[in-house]
């Protein structure tokens, strides 16, 4: 379980969050939609404990699995290094990571799809290996959270079908409570069961499941645009709804 | 196809990857052995090293013996303990170094950054000005040492956070401010008496070890080196962004004063005995990185040894390279800087190349 209750986040007289209530139970993923500046990253902060909230409450178990947009990469670790870091909370201060430990990472960078390169140097890696890296070293942590801060948006079109693959398939065993933070609504009807939208103009933000929030008068208001609602046909063959805004597709004079 | 690849590759690149970590600390193991028993030979006195060897041997099974002849005194009283001082204060100044390295993710911080040094200068300076030698004069350098570091803890602590930014500034501030009170004790030292003393003792030098002065400054740097190497994984989390080290469940700042503090331990130690001596803290942890790779679990252990052996050598050059010995800070600085410049613009060369 990981949430907000009545989370307010002031940065001097600008309220950035105010009044946010929301809660993921373990088995169901969030996805936390809005446009720059609406305060996506502040929740993830609040959500994570490292932003302090002005008033509310923050419910999160004591370790989050954190998956940042872009890693540290001036030191040169290896992908299994950064993978076995993921076990530090469990090691103490002057404990060092056993065979027990590396069997762990090296499992999670095999669900992460990353054990491929376990033994190539970190910042050697293209940014959408470094996230699943990130990934791996966030699910050996064990926490039955995860957090992941705008993990699509670095990624070309193939890495974010990758992604979204990934996330479904963590989502699968409904055995963790999972939060991402995505520009792109299509994204939540992929992999997410609720979706957060951040309103503009002070609105309450609306939080439900994706199917009642994901509508394109919703998303209208999110993101100041007209939104379409389209029938496409998926990659093997069934047909689905995909939210495309209004000017998608309109030919350059 | 592609699953047998990956699965055959991976444990050989795990293989070549220990195999080439031996080979790498044998190498340094071996050529800090050979500095250390040339240290114990050369010199106006030389040794053959079979005697010295014998003579350390027997120093060792029994050292309340009666030393009778001149190369056993040589060796035993007045090599020995410089040697071994050298090799600690070596160690203890690389993997300090490292460390500071690792928590403040900038590999050209060193220890004087902090202004530890500069805060232990100004303790024995003011010592040797006012009379004092001795443990007194090593209990000045340690307090105000110590001083130093918590000066610039309180003066970088702003609304209960600390940015490594401003720990690094404030270490400036308080660096130049004690470098400028040190200036200030030379100008007005006496100078037939405590100015070359003190000048002479800032250049830093092995001259004046003594066994009773390498055990004064032994458990200092060894209980702050056996910590942080103690310390090693959690200085790979500490070398993440902030965020991601507290998210893996490190207390940043908390941690991040155990090292400081340990550091100071180090430097307070080796500055109490030795003077000042620059630039091992950051030429000798990028040779390292270079070696081992930047991982602390590895980094650590060949800085020390790395530290301990290239300290050895530039002491031995110290003393025998010219008839009068040559002050350590002069060669460390001389040979260091050029190290340091090679290193850093290959470092930057591979950055932008890749």
């Amino acid at each position: 379980m990981i949430g907000l209750e009545d989370a307010i986040v002031r940065f001097g007289a600008r309220t950035i969050i105010d009044g946010l209530s929301f809660s993921v139970p373990v088995g169901r993923t969030l996805a936390i939609l809005g446009p720059n500046g609406r305060g996506k990253t502040t929740t993830l902060k609040a959500m994570l404990g490292f932003q302090l909230l002005d008033a509310g409450q923050r419910i999160a178990p004591e370790i989050v699995g954190y998956v940042p947009q872009t890693g540290t990469s001036n030191q040169r670790y290896r992908a299994i290094d950064i993978a076995v870091m993921g076990r530090a909370a469990h090691l103490g201060l002057f404990g060092q990571p056993g065979p027990n430990d590396f069997a762990i990472a090296h499992s999670a960078l095999e669900k992460a799809g990353a054990v491929r390169f376990a033994d190539h140097f970190f910042d050697r890696l293209s940014g959408g290996e470094r996230q699943l890296v990130l990934l791996a070293r966030a699910l050996a942590t064990g926490s039955e959270a995860l957090v992941l801060d705008e993990p699509a948006a670095a990624l070309d079109l193939h890495n974010q079908e990758r992604l979204l693959t990934l996330l479904n398939a963590l989502r699968a065993p409904r055995d963790k409570a999972i939060v991402f933070t995505t520009h792109d609504p299509n994204h939540a009807l992929t992999a997410a069961d609720d979706a957060l939208l951040m309103m503009p103009n002070g609105q309450p933000p609306l939080f439900g499941p994706v199917a009642e929030t994901i509508t394109p008068d919703h998303l209208e208001r999110l993101y100041g645009v007209p939104m379409r609602v389209v029938e496409i046909d998926g990659p093997s063959g069934e047909t689905h709804r995909a939210v495309l805004p209004a000017f998608a597709g309109i030919r350059a004079a | 196809m592609a699953v047998v690849t990956q699965d055959g590759t991976a444990p050989v690149a795990r293989h070549s990857h220990i195999a080439r970590q031996t080979a790498v600390f044998a190498a340094l193991l071996a050529l800090f052995t050979v500095a250390f028993v040339v240290s114990l030979c050369v010199g106006r006195f030389s040794v053959p090293a079979g005697r010295a060897l014998e003579l350390i041997w027997l120093g060792i099974i029994n050292p309340a013996r009666e030393l009778a002849s001149i190369d056993e005194r040589i060796v035993l009283l007045v090599r020995a303990p410089r040697v071994v001082l050298a090799a600690l204060a070596g160690a203890g100044l690389a993997v300090a170094g490292a460390a500071l390295q690792g928590v403040f993710r900038n590999p050209l911080v060193s220890p004087d950054i902090l202004g530890i040094s500069q805060g232990a200068a100004f303790g024995g300076a003011l010592a040797i000005m006012l009379g004092i030698w001795g443990f007194p004069l090593i209990a000045m350098v340690f307090v105000f040492g110590m001083a130093a570091l918590i000066l610039v803890g309180m003066l970088s602590r702003i609304n209960g956070r600390t940015e490594t930014v401003t720990v690094i500034l404030s270490g400036l501030v308080i660096s130049s401010m004690f470098s400028a009170v040190v200036s200030l004790l030379q100008f007005v030292a006496d100078p037939n008496t405590s100015l070359p003393a003190i000048v002479y003792w800032l250049m830093g030098s092995f001259a004046t070890a003594t066994w009773e002065r390498t055990l004064i400054a032994a458990p200092g740097l060894i209980l702050g080196a056996v910590l942080l190497w103690m310390l090693r994984f959690r200085l790979n989390i500490l070398s993440l962004d902030e965020a991601e080290a507290q998210s893996l469940g490190a207390n940043t700042t908390r941690e991040r004063w155990l090292v400081f503090g340990l550091i100071a331990i180090i430097v307070g130690s080796q500055v109490a005995v030795s003077g000042i001596i620059g630039w091992i803290g950051i030429v000798i942890p990028h040779a390292a990185r270079l070696l081992v790779g930047h991982d602390h679990r590895a980094l650590l252990p060949a800085s020390v040894v790395l530290g301990a052996g290239f300290m050895v050598i530039i002491d031995t050059l110290a003393r025998t390279a010219t008839a009068a010995e040559i002050p350590l800070g002069v060669i460390t600085a001389l040979v260091g800087a050029p190290i340091f410049a090679v290193l850093l613009r290959n470092h930057y060369r591979e950055r932008t190349g890749s």
